[in-house]
């Protein structure tokens, strides 16, 4: 169903035609200004017919005339407006113009008569008259194929639009389904197990609503508020399907770490009252159909044996407590290393492959202390070392004090090799590394830096 | 699991003939066997370690580094086992420790470390051929080690817990159960050997050497560790070159020119 109001104001909104008729018929879709289309089976059966339907819709559209200016010529455009009933959009608009009905099937047969001229290509039109095709049914029965060839792809749409065969059908406008599912707790809940028991029934109801869409679940936010407006939000990923019962027991952990105080991340604060709301916000949503382990199978079964042994980790422990060790770019040895948290993203591109002049090559230490220890360096007469500007040491170490140890003796260094890194911003940092390998047989990593000597790593 | 107490019965343990005079002799003892003269002479006595290795492995022990496989009684990681790896006289533990998870790591197991692993390098890691995103870690488990430590070996392959005041016989029986229940191998990791009595076998650095660095020239290079075990009572002790972890006993220690022009 088509609804053509002939000459509409280049220069007027049609956004409120638009409405009126979304008040008379659902799924009205805008072709241009001036031309709207909507699926016809609908509003026929609806208001007992075809033309009962027409009518309403023009009846609502000139009532619309009304709010507009009387003299404009948006009213006028409205008080002319047609409506036409065919299968195909292009029919359908053709029919508008005639203001017609053409029964069901009737396409071809209503075209067959039009002029070539209503496909509204000049030049293709006027090639054709050329070629003694005037009408839309004499250019439908050319071969298909032909007029592709000879025409090319512009004309083999008019030809199926000629021939009353659907270009596309008119697509309605259908919202996303909403897949968020909440609970109101009342009273409070401040205790693990009812917040588990509730979040159980959650997890069942937003498994429900997914397997109604057929979509499964790879990646969900849970969020809990309590009443002081506190708010925990944790994103699960999970490499398969959250089943109900995994749901539920992502919940349980998280709001385990929470109201037990216990959470080693979130700075272990404690909320102050009871979770007044718990939402499940599925994030990232896959169709389901059914579920697949890995390709080579065990490897598969293996991933999700650990992904449930971590998680149960994740449980006693709280979210932040496992963790990776990633490659991070940079030339010391502690931004050389990311603490990842297990299964999330630390949000971080990864420049780790970047080149970094300056960083040290392989082997790389074992071990790179935390809080880098403060040690001194001393030479033969147990004077300090130092490095001068021209990056030299003043002395050949000898000994060094790691801490308040004894010094122990120094049998093998190299270095000192220079860093200065960000030098034109505030937070320019220069200092030199240094090889040591001591006569216990351990090696260290010691950086100097604004005139004192630290351990960064040790070579375990 | 049905050949299963074959496996937890030390063998040499066992009595090897029925006249053996002590069954209960110890494990470690490399006392000679007074008995192979006398009026048991005719019994054919042989001495534990001389037995053939029983098969424990039964297909399924986790592949080791080169270095390490002479280290171990089963060639490879039995599943079950718990492998200690102690704090010896020379420095090197953590490398060890990587060098025990680098073998199963490659054959796609899931390794993890409970309590260590904090400071651990994620570039070591790498060198080490471990993969980093199946080697999950718990650095700060706190007093829920132990609880942690279980849950790790229901889902993991090699799980290393670090124990800094030792494994009490207690706590090793429980997790080893646990280990040989899930199929897992537990490395408890960072303590005097002493204290690891719990373990199957304990790997110690007992020495190393760091090549290529010189008097203010040259840089570590690579490094030979020198590490002891015992396998069936009697000491075993290999070294391993770093990286690669292969042995270096085969390999011609020859001080190359070109060592010294590049290490300047």
């Amino acid at each position: 169903m088509v609804l053509w109001c002939p000459h509409w104001p280049a220069d007027e909104s049609f956004e409120r035609v638009a409405a009126a008729l979304d008040e008379a018929t659902p799924g009205v879709e805008i072709l241009r200004p001036g031309l709207a289309a909507c699926p016809a089976r609908g509003p026929a059966r609806f208001y007992g017919g075809e033309e009962a339907a027409a009518e309403q819709l023009i009846d609502a559209v000139v009532a619309l005339a009304g709010e507009y200016d009387e003299a404009s010529a948006a009213a006028a455009s409205l008080r002319e407006c047609q409506v036409g009933i065919a299968d195909g959009l292009f029919a359908g608009w053709l029919a508008a113009r005639a203001g017609v009905i053409v029964p069901p099937g009737g396409d071809a047969v209503f075209l067959s008569d039009v002029d070539v001229a209503a496909s509204g290509r000049p030049e293709l039109v006027a090639l054709l008259r050329r070629l003694g095709v005037y009408t839309l049914g004499a250019f439908a029965s050319l071969p298909a194929a032909d007029v592709l060839d000879r025409f090319g792809f512009d004309a083999a749409y008019v030809h199926r639009l000629a021939a009353g065969e659907p270009p596309r059908p008119t697509v309605t406008r259908k919202p996303p389904p909403e897949l968020t599912v909440d609970a109101e707790c009342d009273p409070p809940i401040d205790r693990v197990d009812a917040a588990a028991f509730t979040g159980r029934a959650l997890a069942e109801q937003l498994q429900r609503r997914l397997a109604a869409y057929g979509l499964a679940c790879t990646r969900l936010i849970v969020q809990a508020t309590t009443e002081g407006g506190e708010q925990l939000t944790r994103t699960w990923r999970h490499d398969g399907i959250l089943s109900a019962a995994a749901v539920a027991d992502r919940v349980r952990w998280q709001l385990d770490g929470w109201l037990t105080g216990g959470s080693t991340g979130d700075g272990g604060a404690r909320p102050t009252g009871g979770i007044v709301r718990i939402t499940l916000m599925p994030d990232d949503v896959i169709p389901y159909s059914g579920t697949q382990t890995g390709l080579w199978g065990e490897a598969g079964e293996g991933r999700d044996r650990a992904h449930r042994a971590l998680t149960h980790v994740q449980g006693i422990l709280g979210p932040d407590a496992v963790v990776t060790a990633e490659p991070g770019g940079g030339r010391g040895q502690r931004e050389r290393t990311r603490r990842v948290p297990w299964d999330t993203t630390d949000g971080e591109p990864d420049t780790s492959g970047e080149p970094w002049p300056g960083s040290l090559p392989a082997p790389n230490p074992a071990v790179v202390l935390a809080e880098p220890l403060p040690v001194e360096l001393l030479d033969a007469d147990g004077a300090a070392v130092g490095v001068t500007g021209r990056c030299l040491l003043t002395a050949a170490p000898r000994r060094v004090r790691i801490g308040r140890g004894e010094p122990v003796e120094v049998t093998t260094w190299a270095g000192p090799w220079p860093v200065a890194e960000r030098w034109w911003r505030s937070d320019a940092r220069r200092y030199a590394r240094l090889q040591l390998g001591l006569s216990d047989g351990r090696a260290l990593l010691v950086r100097v830096e604004s005139g004192s000597w630290w351990m960064e790593a040790s070579y375990d | 699991m049905g050949s299963w107490p074959e496996t937890v019965t030390p063998l040499h343990r066992r009595p090897t003939a029925p006249a053996t005079p002590s069954p209960s002799r110890p494990a470690s003892a490399p006392t000679p066997i007074p008995t192979t003269t006398g009026p048991l002479a005719t019994v054919p006595l042989r001495r534990a370690s001389e037995l053939p290795a029983p098969d424990t492995t039964d297909g399924s022990a986790l592949p080791v580094v080169d270095g390490l496989g002479g280290l171990l009684p089963w060639g490879g990681l039995r599943r079950g086992a718990v492998v200690g790896v102690a704090a010896g006289a020379a420095p090197g533990m953590t490398t060890l420790l990587l060098a025990l998870l680098a073998g199963p790591s490659a054959a796609g197991s899931w390794c993890g470390i409970v309590g260590g692993g904090g400071e651990l390098s994620a570039l070591a890691i790498a060198e080490a051929g471990v993969d980093a995103s199946r080697l999950p870690l718990v650095p700060d488990p706190g007093a829920k080690w132990p609880e942690v430590t279980a849950a790790l070996l229901d889902g993991l392959d090699v799980v290393a817990v670090h124990v800094p005041q030792g494994l009490t016989p207690q706590m090793s029986r429980r997790l080893s159960a646990r280990a040989r229940k899930h199929k897992a191998v537990l490395v408890p990791y960072g303590a005097d050997p002493d204290r690891l009595a719990g373990a199957d076998v304990v790997l110690r650095v007992v020495g190393g050497e760091w090549r290529g660095l010189g008097s203010g020239r040259g840089r570590l290079r690579e490094r030979d560790l020198v590490v002891s075990s015992r396998v069936r009572g009697r000491p075993v002790r290999a070294t391993m070159r770093v990286p690669g972890f292969g042995p270096a006993e085969d390999m011609a220690r020859v001080v190359s020119l070109m060592r010294r022009e590049t290490g300047r």
